[in-house]
């Protein structure tokens, strides 16, 4: 397993609600846990691969996800069986719109 | 939206079949209780470890349910994941649900942490025999894409009541492993026709082992779920007997049958390979002659 940490800028999340669970840990797939946390205008993403040496690849995309997303505040750990950076991404969009649908507040 | 039971995943299946916004989970993903043997053996973790369950209601009566998710290591069975089965069974003897629910969707024991699958297993089925003996109903719903195998196939028939699809599969040994240990000229496990004819849903329904037979939908599984709140529960030791009774008259009626259509002739079914073909309002009508009680 390789595990990598990232902490980046993301426009603050405006909204709050329990853990949010995403995804499946299947072949070619990965699940997202959603929790709040980090500061405001911070995004926590934390990933737990089994593919090994795509490192710069997963510093693309979610670099290119704080940078779209409305992330700030929130806390991202992926348990990954080597989804591709498109389902990655997808993945990603998916949880913050869930996230945004059945927030609390 | 899709409604296929057999696409969704656990946490889908769930959501449709309980009451909307009614389900409360238990030890839910963020308290991250995983598999500390995947994490030994370096394999990839989920957070719920392939089964998600709590308290719900159906049709505004309280239910505990548990689904399975097959997409991860084919909804097998660990330590962990049998432990929040069984906590949630042992719950059901105390808190009398209208049901306990379980959608299953498991190739049986987890490989990777083999002993504690089969401990675990084990304890499940105890389990739901004494909570059925303490008059929990306990309601078991197959139509997933890893169908339900092995150990799980065990548990699912400990149950009072099971609901299928056509889509959805029950057996002891899967069609692989018996192709591993028999031969292709005993099971061929890519023929997927001879596959669906001795493990799928319509066989099960002629055998009277699954109880309704549905659409593969999710809200035809949980109208069916619904339906059956009210079906007999408890069990007894001559409930038991009788049961071995019926498996004995079972094997020396269709033991020397190759393959199912010849069962279902025995059955009384005419013609018997149009049945795999046949839609489900006209199969039930064909069936619902001639198949065994359950």
């Amino acid at each position: 397993m390789e595990h990598l940490d990232y902490e980046l800028p993301s426009r603050p999340q405006p909204h709050r609600r329990e853990p949010l669970l995403v995804g499946v840990v299947g072949s070619g797939n990965c699940e997202l846990l959603l929790e709040g946390g980090p500061p405001a205008d911070r995004c926590r993403i934390s990933i737990k691969t089994s593919a090994h040496g795509f490192a710069p690849i997963w510093t693309a995309v979610v670099a290119d996800f704080a940078a779209r997303a409305a992330a700030g505040g929130l806390q991202i750990e992926i348990n990954d069986v080597g989804a591709t950076p498109a389902v990655v991404s997808l993945r990603l969009d998916q949880a913050i719109e869930a996230w945004e649908e059945s927030a609390n507040v | 939206m899709s409604r296929s039971y057999y696409e969704a995943s656990a946490r889908e299946r769930l959501a449709g079949v309980v009451d909307a916004g009614s389900f409360h989970e238990f030890v839910p993903p963020a308290a991250r209780v995983t598999s500390p043997h995947l994490a030994q053996l370096d394999q990839p973790v989920a957070f719920d470890d392939g089964v998600v369950v709590g308290r719900a209601t159906l049709a505004g009566r309280p239910v505990l349910v548990a689904a399975q998710e097959g997409g991860f290591l084919g909804g097998a069975i660990g330590e962990v994941h049998g432990a929040k089965l069984l906590g949630l069974i042992e719950r059901a003897r105390t808190e009398r649900p209208a049901a306990l629910l379980f959608l299953f969707d498991s190739g049986g024991v987890r490989l990777h942490e083999a002993n504690a699958g089969l401990v675990a297993v084990s304890e499940l089925i105890r389990a739901i025999l004494r909570a059925r003996r303490d008059g929990v109903r306990c309601l078991g719903l197959i139509g997933g894409a890893g169908g339900c195998f092995g150990g799980t196939g065990l548990i699912a028939r400990c149950c009072d009541r099971l609901v299928m699809s056509e889509e959805g599969r029950l057996a002891m040994s899967g069609p692989e492993v018996i192709e591993t240990a028999r031969g292709v000229e005993e099971f061929d496990s890519r023929d997927r026709a001879l596959v669906w004819r001795v493990t799928g849903g319509k066989h099960r329904y002629l055998l009277g082992e699954a109880d309704r037979l549905v659409e593969d939908d999710v809200d035809q599984f949980r109208a069916a779920a619904a339906d059956l709140l009210d079906s007999e529960a408890g069990l007894t030791l001559a409930a038991v007997e009788r049961e071995h009774a019926r498996l004995q008259q079972r094997w020396q009626r269709f033991a020397d049958c190759d393959d199912a259509p010849e069962i279902w002739q025995r059955l009384g079914v005419d013609n018997p390979a149009e049945v795999p073909l046949l839609p489900l309002d006209q199969f039930l009508a064909v069936a619902d002659g001639c198949r065994s009680a359950p």
